[in-house]
């Protein structure tokens, strides 16, 4: 790392707090990202998530005897986009044969990059500015699914299996870090920003519940600031960023606890079970490990020509962190910020911010009131008349959400809208006397207002705001309605 | 054994004609050839699979397409055998291995496809060395291929089936695979032309492969003239294949009249000299090298510039060979497992019943091969055998490509000896030797003809090789022509008085 | 012509039955101990004509993968019809040893993937 990691404050604490005092973590992670291409990598079988078992089928993408891969331009294209997204050196890459039998793979190899990968050296910047290395990022076809079946649905107990070769072949990405990461957040918020950086540049859907993106951990301990790299273990199996945490938790402990009983852990690759909270050493058959890779005599060496790479480099989105970045930069909370890039809904949010709206109540808006369908459609000018409508007072906070989803669904200007709904600034002198009516009717409550503790003035306060709500339909203002409360009760 | 005077003989490129021009119709034509495999295929097993009634529905459509007045194709009506190793849709292709008992591939190899365009009639699918492994077809799973030359011997291979069918007239033409020398072996022991191209010249799409690196298609046919119009049919690039050459076809036919003078010729010390002819087993028959120097003074006197050339690497080829081939295989073979098609065995877990299939639908020389090339691959062995196989091509290929400045095309026998009896070579490693003219084209990617010229052992049929630089198939049938047309003059035997 | 210091199989010990049934285990093939022995001796016949390729000097020779250096080999992104996928799931599942469901039926699995 060439930053150290801010502390994270969040209940599940740091990898140092998760550990025994002096010791800490040493994480790195594979990622499997399949590629959103419309046909799979060497196959013009397609390349699409579900549907009846075996549909997506090729004789390429079957094995069947006698077919030929050809690679897929488009994925060498994402691959490339990756690289360049992740800083990587894209490189002249030789596509090669893993070697070991298995029923959810045709050939019985799976066509992967061995010595020479499309991407090497890059790293990736965290939302917390923090900079974690990017070993490499190479292509290879994905397998297929075997479905276990018997009494308890479980492997080792199966009567048999059923094997579906719809995945077989789709196009992936292997994104390997360096043991970069120190602590289970930080692991995952590096998933949150690779994830992000894959949907930003159309590379891949990301989704990880439906495994379009998956993520091995390799986790090993050490003595704090010892720099050493200790014996690890690939923890598999782990389905979603809730899961990885535990894992890592879970396999760092283990490694500590053999440590300190004198023991230590040997590499292996682990399966992590979600239901036990615990990870398990997978089948380890020592021959099963020799996989005869070669280069793959039936396809030609990839050499992207500079010209190409150029190409796509400039034709690159923006990434995620530099769109944050112009919203932050424009006054925007980093947390909204996130949240509109998430949505994809920063260049509205700096649309109209440009126009004159507060970047605060701008990026409120998309976080809170826009996780809707057509948010994207929205027009920037009307979004922006709209936040100057509420921060000039012309619309109360409870108005303006509803006027803004009569623009999403109508795409009327919010003017339009506020006048149909009757939504006008209510006079301040008719709420004053409004409350005034409200305080006589209250003097009990008015009196733990005025001399309560702050918890009595913080409960009666939502009393006298709720009464005015009430009687305006909600129109009011609350921000308003606090204020005339505090005039009231300091002049007592 | 020549068509010669039977009702419907002729070679291909006579008979397209007249049934394009229909003078000759394509289903008389195919029912002549399907009447002679049903009468000698009996004793000759060239077939593992005759498809008669399909041959005459396609010759019944082109006769139609010629009565209406459609474009036929350059092979109209002209009968194929395909070694049954080529993906054939709705036709069994068994590599002649049990374990792809059973399978019918759902699509055609593309040289399938480009031949049924050109109107070809495919009569079958031929016999092989179990997935192309050997050289004399005794490696199949469903029993040897007889030379019709003489029963009691071989036809050489792998592509023994194809060999003799063309050679017995079961067709007019055959196909093949030449990995390291499966065409023109049993083409020379059987006494027809048969020409491995350019690596990428002719897609490898649809051919089960043995070897990706080194695999090609070629043709077999009775003269040189119809393994020039069979060449130029399925030549050409093919997307589906990465290795197809973008730019690999030249078209051939028209070289075949160019005749030979001014070509640079060089005959190959090590595949010809004396000393070499005992080498570790491999015997060269003496008649083989004096019917190769002979045709080296046919091609001198018609004016071609002929040398010795010594090729150092072309002794390590056959090593390399024989650490390359294999490492591909196993690979390739791996897929054979009992889970998607083929022959199943009965297995407690997937492992248990993917090794019972394994073990119950390969033959013993597949095996030897998977485990050398398993070997070979393996932690630890990489670099001292495949990994250096590796850099003996690429030496080679810079030797061959020197020589090649120098040299328009090389001479050599084609295999050591005429057509051996079965069980001659039982010792694999001296079944391998046999290889040795025929390794280095396939290892370099350099296209080779094999063209009978004279006979050796008991009047068996001898093959001289030519072997050309790169897309050079113009230059070889030029050769193998002009070879032919002196052999037909009886220039290729010696007379009485200088027989070695 | 002059040795390399490649790390020569010259002095290989020779294979053993017992290599041979390892070699076996990874290309999941069984063979009676009748088979190894044969193997092995044949094998290892094979495996000595490596030697003739020690004589060569081979310190800065690159590896051929294949003979004409092509690069750059792409297929245009563009996904087969339904109906072609359709009949070839039609196909493929008809020459399924084993078919239930539309799927491929093995015996139970040992163990998960590697």
């Amino acid at each position: 790392m060439t930053t150290t990691a801010p502390a994270t404050a969040t209940d599940a604490g740091t990898g140092h707090e998760l550990l025994p005092d002096g010791w800490e973590m040493v994480i790195g992670l594979e990622v499997h990202a399949e590629l959103a291409t419309a046909s799979k990598m060497f196959s013009p079988a397609p390349n699409r998530f579900g549907g009846e078992p075996n549909t997506n089928v090729h004789p390429v993408c079957l094995g069947l005897p006698g077919t030929l891969p050809v690679v897929n331009g488009k994925a060498i294209e994402l691959g490339i986009r990756i690289g360049l997204a992740l800083d990587c050196t894209v490189q002249r890459c030789v596509f090669a044969r893993k070697n070991y039998f298995y029923p959810d793979m045709p050939k019985d190899y799976q066509i992967s990059q061995y010595e020479l990968a499309l991407n090497v050296d890059g790293r990736l910047e965290l939302a917390d500015g923090s900079v974690v290395g990017i070993e490499r990022a190479h292509l290879e076809e994905d397998t297929g699914k075997s479905t276990h079946i018997g009494d308890s649905g479980r492997i080792h107990d199966a009567g048999y299996s059923l094997v579906d070769y719809n995945r077989a072949g789709v196009p992936l990405i292997e994104i390997v870090s360096r043991p970069d990461l120190r602590d289970p957040e930080q692991a995952k918020s590096y998933v949150e920003e690779l994830r992000a950086i894959l949907v930003a540049i159309g590379a891949s859907d990301g989704k990880m519940e439906e495994g379009s993106l998956r993520v091995d951990a390799n986790v090993s301990v050490r003595p704090a600031g010892s720099g050493e790299l200790r014996t690890r273990c690939e923890i598999k199996n782990v389905n979603s960023l809730r899961s990885l945490g535990r894992a890592i938790t879970y396999e760092a402990r283990r490694h500590v606890d053999l440590y300190q009983a004198g023991d230590a852990p040997r590499q292996e690759t682990r399966h992590w079970d979600e239901e036990d909270g615990r990870t398990r050493p997978g089948r380890s058959k020592e021959e099963a490990e020799d996989y005869r890779y070669f280069d793959d005599p039936d396809l030609v060496p990839v050499d992207p020509s500079p010209g190409w790479i150029d190409e796509i480099r400039a034709a690159l989105p923006a990434l995620p962190r530099h769109r944050r970045q112009a919203l932050v930069d424009r006054g925007a909370p980093a947390a909204g910020a996130a949240l509109a890039v998430e949505r994809d809904l920063d260049g509205l949010a700096l649309a109209a911010i440009e126009a004159g709206a507060d970047a605060e109540r701008t990026v409120t808006h998309v976080a809170n009131n826009l996780a809707v369908e057509g948010a994207g459609s929205l027009d920037a000018s009307h979004f922006a008349d709209l936040v100057k409508l509420e921060t000039g007072g012309g619309l109360t906070a409870t108005q303006a959400k509803q006027v803004l989803a009569d623009m999403v669904e109508t795409g009327r200007d919010p003017a339009t809208i506020a006048a149909e709904k009757g939504f006008e600034a209510m006079d301040t002198d008719e709420l004053e006397s409004l409350l005034d009516g409200i305080i006589a009717d209250h003097p009990d409550e008015w009196a733990r207002f005025v001399g309560g503790d702050d918890g009595d003035r913080k409960k009666m306060q939502g009393v006298f705001v709720g009464q005015v709500m009430k009687a305006t339909r909600g129109q009011a203002d609350g921000k308003v309605v606090n204020q005339l409360l505090n005039q009231r009760a300091s002049a007592g | 054994m020549t068509a010669a005077g039977a009702a419907d003989g002729g070679s291909a490129v006579e008979i397209a004609a007249a049934v394009a021009a229909g003078d000759r119709s394509a289903v008389e034509i195919v029912d002549a050839h399907l009447a002679r495999i049903a009468a000698g295929d009996g004793e000759i097993h060239a077939f593992n699979t005759v498809v008669a009634d399909r041959a005459r529905e396609r010759a019944a459509a082109v006769d139609r397409a010629v009565a209406a007045g459609e474009p036929v194709g350059p092979l109209a009506g002209v009968p194929v055998a395909l070694k049954d190793n080529f993906c054939t849709r709705g036709v069994p292709t068994t590599c002649s291995s049990r374990i792809l008992d059973g399978w019918v591939p759902p699509y055609d190899a593309t040289a399938v496809e480009r031949l049924e365009a050109a109107g070809a009639v495919v009569v079958g699918k031929t016999n092989l060395d179990e997935f192309a492994m050997g050289s004399s077809t005794e490696n199949s799973a469903f029993g040897p291929t007889r030379n019709p030359l003489d029963v009691t011997r071989v036809p050489g291979g792998s592509s023994g089936g194809s060999a003799a069918a063309v050679a017995a007239d079961f067709a007019v033409l055959g196909f093949g695979s030449d990995t390291g020398g499966s065409i023109r072996q049993p083409a020379a022991l059987c006494g027809v032309v048969g020409l491995k191209p350019t690596y990428g010249a002719v897609s490898r799409y649809g051919l089960v492969a043995f070897a990706s690196s080194l695999d090609q298609i070629g043709p077999f046919a009775r003269s040189v003239a119809d393994a020039a119009l069979a060449y130029d049919t399925v030549a050409g690039h093919d997307p589906r294949d990465s290795t197809s050459l973008p730019d690999g076809h030249r078209p051939t036919v028209e070289r075949l009249t160019d005749g030979v003078e001014g070509l640079r010729v060089g005959v190959v010390s090590e595949m010809t000299a004396p000393e070499l002819r005992a080498d570790r087993g491999g015997a060269f028959e003496p008649a083989v090298i004096d019917r190769c120097h002979r045709a080296a003074d046919v091609l001198a006197d018609a004016g071609a510039k002929v040398d010795e050339v010594s090729i150092p690497t072309a002794v390590a080829g056959l090593a390399a060979y024989y650490m390359i081939a294999p490492a591909e295989a196993s690979s390739n073979l791996a897929r054979y497992d009992g889970v998607r098609y083929g022959a199943r065995q009965p297995g407690a877990n997937t492992a248990a019943m993917m090794t019972a299939s394994r073990t119950a639908g390969f033959g013993d020389e597949v095996k030897r091969r998977i485990m050398l090339g398993t070997y070979a691959l393996s932690a630890g062995y990489y670099d001292a055998f495949y990994g250096k196989a590796q850099r003996i091509r690429t030496l080679m290929i810079r030797e061959f490509d020197r020589v090649y400045q120098q040299y328009d095309v090389l001479l050599s026998p084609t295999s050591p000896c005429v057509a051996f009896p079965f069980g001659a070579k039982a010792d694999p490693l001296t079944m391998y030797y046999n290889d040795v003219c025929t390794i280095p084209s396939n290892l370099t990617g350099h296209p080779a003809i094999s063209v009978p010229f004279g006979t050796g052992e008991a009047g068996l049929p001898v093959g001289v090789q030519v072997l050309g630089p790169k897309l050079s198939e113009g230059e070889l049938m030029r050769v193998a022509a002009a070879l032919e047309a002196a052999a037909a003059a009886g220039g290729a035997d010696p007379t009485g008085e200088d027989t070695p | 012509m002059p040795d390399t210091d490649d790390a020569a199989p010259t002095d290989r010990d020779h294979l053993t039955p017992e290599e041979v049934a390892k070699v076996a285990r990874l290309a999941l093939l069984e063979l009676t101990d009748d088979e190894r022995s044969r193997f092995a001796t044949q094998l290892d016949a094979v495996l000595d004509l490596a030697d003739q390729l020690d004589g060569f000097e081979l310190d800065d020779v690159p590896p051929t993968a294949h003979p004409f250096g092509l690069v750059n080999v792409f297929r245009r992104d563009q996904p087969e019809t339904d109906a072609e996928a359709a009949e070839f799931r039609r196909l493929a599942l008809e020459g399924g040893p084993e078919v239930e469901d539309g799927r491929f039926k093995v015996p139970p699995a040992l163990g998960e993937a590697p």
